[in-house]
């Protein structure tokens, strides 16, 4: 376990409890949202970090791609989102450190591009058997419980559209 | 690195209820409800790496029931909406439509 690795960890979970206290004291039910988001990502770089790959990448895939869509979504149907806290531009501090990262970036890209960069080979190798070690005892001894998932699906999807749904 | 996870699990699940504890926006406290489901995953990864990948199967049923409970919930405060223009908890205080 490298010392990288191990302040790299300490690192994302910090940003994460960070993000989450921002969720939780912002005003604006967007800006609440977005911090959310943050903070999954974090959460998925720490499942990573924990050897469960593919938990990651559905954590990215399905908790900020889709649920928190769906939440953004019904914020704005619903017209909650204060229009004043959500400015389109920040202050002169937020413009400034926007240069300023993106003048690091340009800097960076052009150094990359003036340089040919050495081949890299990977000192670890890159994990295999990821999906395999989750899928085998999914589809042998949970398989039941995957089965009544779907249903449970099925009446999420069900009772969704009728609840929505305009009586008229 | 377990202990860290747990810990930043705990923390993560303690600001997850005082959230709903103390917010008011339906919406809010619904996402507050997905941050303690997440630091549970975060509690059955980290014990995977003790215990085997029976923690990760947990996990992803717990995210398809925050799925599931995600879309039914915000179908159920958009016919809240409907009926009372609000979502703020405070007003909706009648089990009588």
């Amino acid at each position: 376990m490298g010392y990288f690795y191990q302040i790299n960890f300490y690192i994302f979970g910090l940003l994460a409890i960070a993000s989450a206290l921002a969720f939780v004291t912002r005003k604006s039910p967007v800006a609440a949202a977005l911090w959310l988001v943050n903070t999954m990502f974090c959460l998925s770089a720490l499942y990573i970090m924990m050897d469960a790959q593919f938990i990651g990448a559905i954590q990215v895939l399905v908790y900020a791609g889709a649920i928190m869509v769906v939440f953004l979504f019904v914020v704005m149907l619903l017209n909650l989102g204060h229009p004043s806290d959500i400015a389109d531009m920040r202050g002169t501090w937020g413009k400034l450190i926007a240069a300023g990262i993106g003048v690091v970036l340009l800097a960076q890209i052009l150094v990359i591009q003036r340089q040919r960069l050495p081949r890299i080979v990977p000192d670890v190798e890159a994990p295999r058997n990821v999906i395999t070690g989750i899928a085998q005892p999914l589809f042998n001894e949970y398989l039941l419980a995957f089965e009544v998932t779907s249903v449970l699906l099925l009446a999420a999807i069900v009772g969704a559209v009728l609840l929505a749904k305009r009586r008229g | 690195m377990i202990n860290e996870a747990l810990f930043f699990s705990a923390v993560l699940f303690t600001i997850g209820v005082v959230g709903v504890l103390t917010r008011r926006n339906a919406i809010i406290i619904f996402m507050c409800v997905e941050l303690m489901l997440n630091a549970v995953n975060l509690t059955f990864v980290a014990f995977s790496k003790l215990y085997g990948a029976a923690g990760q199967i947990f996990v992803i049923f717990v995210m398809t029931v925050a799925a599931a409970e995600a879309a039914v919930g915000l179908a159920i405060i958009i016919s809240i909406f409907r009926h009372r223009e609000t979502v703020n908890l405070q007003n909706i205080n009648l089990l009588k439509g």
